[in-house]
């Protein structure tokens, strides 16, 4: 089985989010594989150790991802490729990992149900509808049989269960596999496993990210005492209004 | 400029989400000086759809029958497609929901549509078509122009209010048959919680972490969720151990939230949970620690036991009227 997973280099769960001269200020932010997109690459590897056959992790961004393409690699995947370009929108990563993938028949494509940066939720979706394949989201079990997959895929208020025949894109989220501890093996032959740079293809800008903004700061967190929790119920009623 | 507004039902009714997008949609279309239309798919209750008119809306179109439903969204997005060729769409509005980023991609792709997801404000259109969008699980905001001819749209949840208007609209049947690319998902079972409130769509989310110690604890939460007619959430832990189900986990990794009201109990308020439901109206804290962060979030908080709190907490609601 010839598996591609796509991932994110995006900032720590616990990251300071702030803007310096509108753009986001990175010092002091520590860069991980996106947690869905980490999902997707433990699944891979269970499916590895399964059906056999190969991981390739994909991640369009410039030089600056590829210790998280390296980390990646030290997870289980065999080999990797860079699309060199700053990722500007879903679209535009779509349109680059499709333009790899479409010359490359994988078998199966996954990735994250979305990033934790910009949580789009597009591009499993859009690389799915440019290479014609069915696209599952968002799926929290994953098995195949032969050509024939089924999953579990989360619903407002519950699950369903799907199938589909290979390929199909799919995005992933808990709890489809446990993440993956890179050992000391990994490690040192993630160093020297291929890492392919490959040049962006140009796609029109069909939209643009201009400017950045915070959220205005909360209030001052009101207490009320223990021993009478029925103010609480007043001042949501008489003073927030939400009741 | 025609506006089209996708609709989802909850299987007994039109979402509010849906509402609020029908309302958003027909202010863009009075901004852009045009008509909104809505598209709904699946056998949704033809007084439903008139209802629609209510929040704008005065036609309706409506793909029904064999597997247009709401749980195939490759067919449904191309009822959506359909539609939008059908009045000349130039905006695509939909609303947020679990299936709807596969949805909207497809519809993107299909009519060559620049497509942003998360929108929190109606669109600035004094030149060209910007909207704001919440990003980093509603940490921050970013403004972003859509330059493409037809634009696709995902409204964030609870960010805009819909207004009821008065109004009936008519509702015209789409014929449409499957293509074999919409059957290549097959789904060959559903487990689905029913006559509970969907997390998602509720205006009042009580939500409870490790505090609560074992899952035969839980009736404490629920009881307080029925007296104010609320969804039920928890931390991750908690569906981790499967003292709740999956779809209730609220968070960075699990679902995410913007109630009016978010009630959380015996949760510490890590980033990863603040982050499912930092974008809620109101957040009140209930925790037994003093310095538990999750106050630092909280617009009220009270700092005592869960086990002696709630059960008060419970009889003053059921006073409420
Ligand atoms: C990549 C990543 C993603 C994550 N995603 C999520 C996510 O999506 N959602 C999520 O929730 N977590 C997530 N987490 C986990 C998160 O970091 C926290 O571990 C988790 O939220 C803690 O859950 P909790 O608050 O229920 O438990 P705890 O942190 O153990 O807190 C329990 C709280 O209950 C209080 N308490 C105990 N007894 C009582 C009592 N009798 N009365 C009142 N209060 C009491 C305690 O004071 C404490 O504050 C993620 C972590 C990582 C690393």
């Amino acid at each position: 089985m010839k598996i591609l997973v796509c991932i994110t280099h995006v900032p720590d769960t616990t990251s300071k989010i702030s803007f310096t001269d509108n753009a986001f200020n990175t010092s002091g932010v520590q860069f991980i594989i996106g947690p869905y997109d980490e999902y997707a690459l433990s699944k891979a590897v269970d499916l590895k150790e399964q059906h056999g056959g190969t991981i390739t992790v994909l991640n369009v961004g410039d030089a600056e991802t590829e210790p998280t393409i390296r980390k990646a690699l030290a997870i289980g995947a065999d080999d990797a490729i860079r699309i060199n370009a700053i990722p500007k929108d879903a679209g535009f990563v779509a349109a680059q990992i499709a333009s790899v993938a479409k010359s490359e028949s994988y078998d199966l494509i996954l990735m994250g149900r979305e990033s934790i940066d910009y949580n789009g939720g597009l591009v499993h979706g859009l690389v799915a509808d440019l290479l014609s394949m069915p696209c599952i989201t968002p799926i929290m079990k994953l098995d195949i049989d032969g050509t024939l997959a089924k999953m579990s895929r989360e619903i407002e208020g519950g699950k369903e269960s799907v199938e589909c025949n290979l390929p199909f894109v799919a995005g992933c989220q808990e709890p489809i596999a446990e993440w993956k501890i890179p050992n000391m093996r990994g490690i040192m032959s993630a160093r020297t496993k291929a890492l392919k740079v490959v040049e962006p293809i140009s796609v029109v800008d069909d939209v643009v990210y201009g400017s950045y903004s915070l959220p205005a700061p909360k209030g001052a967190c009101k207490m009320i005492d223990a021993a009478n929790p029925g103010e609480l119920l007043t001042l949501l009623r008489n003073e927030a209004k939400v009741l | 400029m025609s506006v089209l507004i996708y609709v989802e039902s909850n299987g007994s009714e039109i979402k509010k989400s849906s509402h609020d997008a029908v309302s958003y949609g027909v202010q863009v279309a009075s901004k852009l000086g045009g008509t909104a239309t809505v598209i709904a798919v699946g056998d949704i209750p033809q007084e439903q759809l008139i209802a629609l008119g209510n929040f704008g809306a005065t036609s309706v179109l409506n793909v029904t029958g064999g597997a247009f439903n709401q749980s195939n969204p490759s067919a449904t997005a191309a009822a959506v497609i359909e539609a939008a060729k059908k009045v000349g769409a130039k905006v695509v509005v939909l609303p947020k929901s679990t299936l709807v980023d596969s949805i909207a991609s497809k519809v993107a792709s299909q009519l060559k549509a620049g497509v942003v997801t998360n929108v929190t404000e109606l669109p600035e259109t004094s030149s060209g078509f910007q909207v704001k969008r919440s990003i980093f699980t509603g940490k921050a905001f970013a403004t972003v122009t859509i330059n493409s001819d037809i634009k696709v749209i995902t409204l964030a949840k609870n960010a805009y209010q819909g207004t009821e208007t008065g109004g009936k609209a008519t509702v015209e049947v789409l014929a449409l048959s499957l293509t074999d690319s919409d059957t290549k998902v097959k789904t060959t079972n559903v487990e689905k919680m029913t006559g509970e409130l969907l997390l998602t769509e509720a205006e009042i989310v009580v939500s409870g972490g490790r505090g609560f110690k074992g899952p035969e604890n839980w009736g404490l939460l629920l009881d307080l969720a029925k007296a104010l007619g609320a969804a039920t959430g928890c931390s991750k832990p908690v569906s981790d151990m499967d003292w709740r189900p999956h779809h209730e986990h609220v968070g960075q990794t699990g679902v995410k939230v913007a109630p009016n009201l978010y009630i959380a109990i015996g949760i510490s308020g890590a980033i990863q949970h603040l982050a499912g439901v930092n974008s809620s109206k109101c957040i009140v804290v209930i925790n037994k620690d003093p310095e538990a962060p999750f106050f630092k979030a909280a617009d009220y908080g009270i700092v005592g036991d869960l086990f002696e709190v709630l059960p008060k907490l419970t009889e003053a609601a059921k006073l409420l009227k």
